[in-house]
């Protein structure tokens, strides 16, 4: 499937579907609704539409945490103290009426599952369009509106998943993150921060990943409204400027604490 | 009137649905700046035709921008350089003397070359057929605006209507989609008020019956750019709002039979 001008093409197409051809019968009123025994909401997820609707809300669950995650971290700038206060709270959320970590867990198996639904979504969605294009275009495509973003999403939705990897390595496991005397203690967030950002190759990973997720919020953001059939003629023109906004701030917040750090403002 | 000298076509030639492809160079001595790009290649056909070579099949018909039969990707763009046009209005005066211009037939797996640059689009055949008819009295021709449609709805309906299923929408988007399209047919019918009785059975068809056959929709907007009609983005959203609806509010309607 490669874009080189090879001199033959062959547009045999095992995927095509062979009842394109066929002239079926003209219906007379609607169409009889195909008769499927799924759950209505696994009868949606089976088009490329309901999956779209996946990939927006989990979208959206995912992007409450990154803001909500960029903001708590300020709290690097008011000091250890503060930020380690803040680790130690987020485990005892809703305590003493649930048990400590409890509420945290239950966010993060709802992350967790996001997550996996939007990776699931966005791979068949893929194999779906490679699918409906199965020979490419033989010469060079113009592109009028699809900007950098919006061809890039999984190129930066990958970025983003190996770097979200590499973070829990780093910050929750200790793993590549023991620079100190060996030993790695989650509760000591502060330190390990500073740490960690104080190796320059972590901090440029580090910011790359996260102008990666910017890149990926700005067509993401927007995109939410769309796939969600959220459009209003009194809202529409502050779509564009909603996921530049959102993704600025957060990019923003991510990548001041590297920066801080390696500036020695932090640490 | 003035001419244009030197153009160098690169034309997609396959003899077939399953023979293979190749680009082949043709030049074109002198042609006007007031013809149209399917004029060009008439000349280019006759010259083709003296030469005793066969003659290059391309899709048209009206020639006027509103069948919906010709098609081309034309270096590049579905319907070439010109926005809100067809093929068949574009128009000489847009290209230069001595340019080379890459022709190829739209590329989706939904829409099998026939021959050369023309392509089988009755994939968007069965997408209308699954939508069925609406219900509608039958009898003496009703009184006119007998039903009061307040203008905007009016008008954001005739917008959608004017979709004239060339599939540039599917032709231009990345990912062959033909969200565009089907959009395109569900609006027009779903903001009228004739249209509200089959509502949300007929989107449920039709969404489903385009997923046969075509990709997802990623929202990059290359179909409405590429739209001789200049349809918007918007009808997308609005068959995603419809379609949701058809698997919650409709579910329940069907289920009190």
């Amino acid at each position: 499937m490669a874009d080189t001008q090879a001199p033959t093409i062959s547009s045999a197409n095992p995927s095509a579907n062979p009842s394109v051809n066929r002239r079926g019968p003209v219906t007379g009123t609607a169409a009889t609704a195909k008769k499927r025994k799924k759950f209505f909401l696994l009868d949606l997820y089976g088009t490329a539409v309901g999956k779209k609707y996946v990939m927006a809300i989990t979208g959206i669950a995912m992007m409450g945490f990154v803001l909500s995650h960029m903001i708590g971290n300020l709290k690097m700038y008011l000091g250890e103290e503060d930020i380690n206060h803040y680790a130690e709270f987020l485990t005892r959320l809703g305590y003493p009426l649930a048990p400590e970590n409890v509420v945290l867990w239950i966010m993060r198996a709802g992350l967790i599952g996001a997550l996996l639904l939007h990776l699931h979504a966005a791979y068949s969605l893929t194999v779906m369009n490679r699918q409906a294009r199965s020979v490419k275009y033989q010469s060079a495509r113009d592109y009028q509106i699809a900007n950098f973003a919006s061809r890039s999403m999984r190129l930066t939705g990958i970025t983003v998943l190996l770097f979200l990897v590499w973070h829990l390595l780093d910050f929750t496991f200790g793993v590549t993150n023991t620079l100190g005397d060996g030993d790695f203690d989650k509760h000591q967030v502060y330190d390990n921060v500073v740490r960690s950002f104080e190796r320059v190759p972590v901090s440029a990973f580090y910011i790359l990943a996260n102008l990666a997720l910017g890149v990926h919020l700005y067509h993401g953001a927007w995109s939410i409204f769309q796939s969600l059939g959220w459009n209003s003629p009194r809202f529409n023109q502050w779509r564009r400027m909603f996921a530049t906004a959102f993704a600025a701030i957060v990019v923003v917040g991510n990548v001041s604490f590297p920066v801080a750090v390696l500036a020695g403002i932090v640490g | 009137m003035s001419h244009l000298s030197d153009i160098k076509l690169k034309i997609w030639r396959q003899a077939g649905p399953d023979e293979g492809g190749r680009f082949e160079s043709y030049l074109v001595p002198s042609i006007s700046d007031e013809a149209s790009f399917l004029e060009m290649l008439d000349v280019l056909n006759e010259q083709l035709i003296n030469e005793g070579r066969e003659a290059v099949v391309f899709d048209h018909d009206c020639r006027e921008g509103i069948c919906g039969t010709c098609s081309l990707m034309i270096d590049g763009q579905a319907h070439g350089p010109q926005r809100g046009t067809a093929t068949c209005q574009l128009h000489m005066r847009k290209f230069q003397s001595g340019a080379e211009i890459v022709i190829e037939p739209w590329r989706a797996s939904a829409f099998p070359i026939i021959k050369d640059l023309m392509v089988d689009r009755s994939a968007f055949d069965r997408i209308v057929e699954s939508g069925g008819f609406i219900t509608a009295e039958t009898g003496g021709a009703p009184d006119a605006n007998l039903i009061p449609i307040p203008k905007p709805v009016a008008d954001a309906s005739m917008d959608a209507a004017a979709c004239i299923g060339c599939g540039a929408c599917v032709a231009a988007c990345p990912n062959g989609a033909a969200n565009l399209f089907t959009a395109a047919k569900v609006a027009h019918l779903s903001l009228l008020p004739q249209g509200q009785p089959e509502r949300y059975k007929r989107v449920e068809a039709m969404v489903e019956t385009m997923d046969e056959y075509f990709g997802s929709c990623t929202n990059h907007g290359e179909c409405e750019a590429a739209c001789p009609k200049e349809i918007s983005i918007d009808v997308i959203a609005l068959m995603h709002q419809d379609y949701r609806k058809s698997k919650f509010a409709n579910r329940k309607t069907l289920s009190r039979s």
